[in-house]
């Protein structure tokens, strides 16, 4: 639902990378999204073809990296990935305990593009 | 024609937003004014709990509410009513409020004159989560009615909260809300969260919610 105002704040990142480095053309822009956000990537895509155009970025194509959700356990320190849409009864894959913390699943940042 | 290279950007996709609020929260701390984002589903409980809220602190803070509603004026009127300064942000079809959005709408207080301002955000589990507001806190409500594995749908809500408000506790003998579940499934998500039974309806539990808030009132203000 989010994609239009998330998608604009991508091109203005985006465009104001590109002056900084005297871009002519982007064709690509690598994302980073942790599994805990709902962003739809069809989505995304569409709304920035829309968003870019008459842009250094028109026809730029998204690329988004899923990163996994994984926990740390508390006792033992071992990291796993879970899915936490079917999280019930997780317990740590090395102790068998259950209290974690969250070590990645929320990332939100534009890694680099591909320009000329 | 130059060559195809790789940019480095490593920057946030809402770095905006993210740098927005921040300078807001440098402004409401010189102020001394302590923000607090209310999240939840439509219809869990925003409003009442605000309402128990106003009753229940005014005596100590004063307070004024943000409300965001798509198009009426309903809960704000609700607000005023209690007397607590109420601004109302029609925000149209819009899902969330962003910094932006809430900047606009604290322009309409001055802020030295308020201890506590609560944002009523849009109801919606998913849009509200991904924006930081500028708010010190976020808080969300879920409802007895809306069901234990709420979590497990929209995770990323429960895991930028620092307090959960389980409303409408006064449901719990009719239906087959599992608490204990609920709480580990948020716990998991986030270790450090504070979860709060408490009843609009009944009044049960508010007294530990105030005291929460009140408690976090205070921190704040003696600490900036």
């Amino acid at each position: 639902m989010h994609e239009l105002p998330v998608t604009q704040s991508i091109l203005e990142v985006v465009l104001r990378h590109a002056r900084m480095n005297g871009v002519s053309r982007v064709h690509a822009i690598n994302l980073a999204v942790g599994k805990l956000s709902d962003l739809e990537d069809e989505w995304i895509q569409q709304y920035f073809d829309y968003l870019s155009k008459g842009t250094l970025a028109e026809g730029a194509k998204l690329n988004i990296e899923r990163i996994p959700v994984v926990f740390r356990c508390t006792s033992c320190r071992t990291d796993f990935e879970v899915d936490v849409r079917k999280m019930k009864d997780i317990l740590c894959p090395e102790c068998g305990k259950k209290d974690f913390t969250l070590v990645s699943g929320r990332e939100y940042y534009i890694k680099d593009m591909e320009a000329q | 024609m130059d060559e195809i290279r790789l940019i480095e950007i490593k920057e946030d996709i809402l770095s905006d937003n993210a740098a927005l609020a921040s300078s807001l929260r440098e402004r409401l701390k010189e102020k001394k004014t302590y923000l607090l984002n209310l999240m939840s589903s439509p219809g869990a409980g925003k409003t009442s709990l605000i309402i128990r809220t106003i009753q229940g602190l005014k005596d100590r803070f004063r307070i004024g509410v943000l409300e965001a509603d798509i198009d009426s004026i309903v809960d704000s009127e609700k607000v005023a009513a209690q007397g607590a300064r109420a601004v109302q942000l029609k925000t149209g079809g819009f899902c969330h409020l962003d910094a932006a959005m809430v900047n606009a709408g604290l322009a309409a207080f001055d802020l030295s004159d308020f201890d506590l301002i609560i944002i009523e955000n849009v109801g919606n589990l998913v849009c509200p989560a991904e924006f930081d507001t500028g708010s010190i806190r976020n808080a969300m409500i879920l409802s007895v009615p809306e069901g234990d594995d709420k979590p497990l749908k929209y995770p990323l809500m429960f895991s930028v909260c620092s307090v959960l408000l389980v409303n409408k506790t006064d449901y719990l003998g009719l239906s087959d809300f599992d608490m204990q579940a609920l709480k580990e499934r948020v716990k998991k998500l986030n270790p450090e969260i504070r979860i709060i039974e408490v009843s609009c309806k009944t009044g049960e539990g508010i007294d530990a919610w105030t005291k929460w808030l009140s408690d976090e009132i205070s921190e704040f203000i003696k600490q900036v």
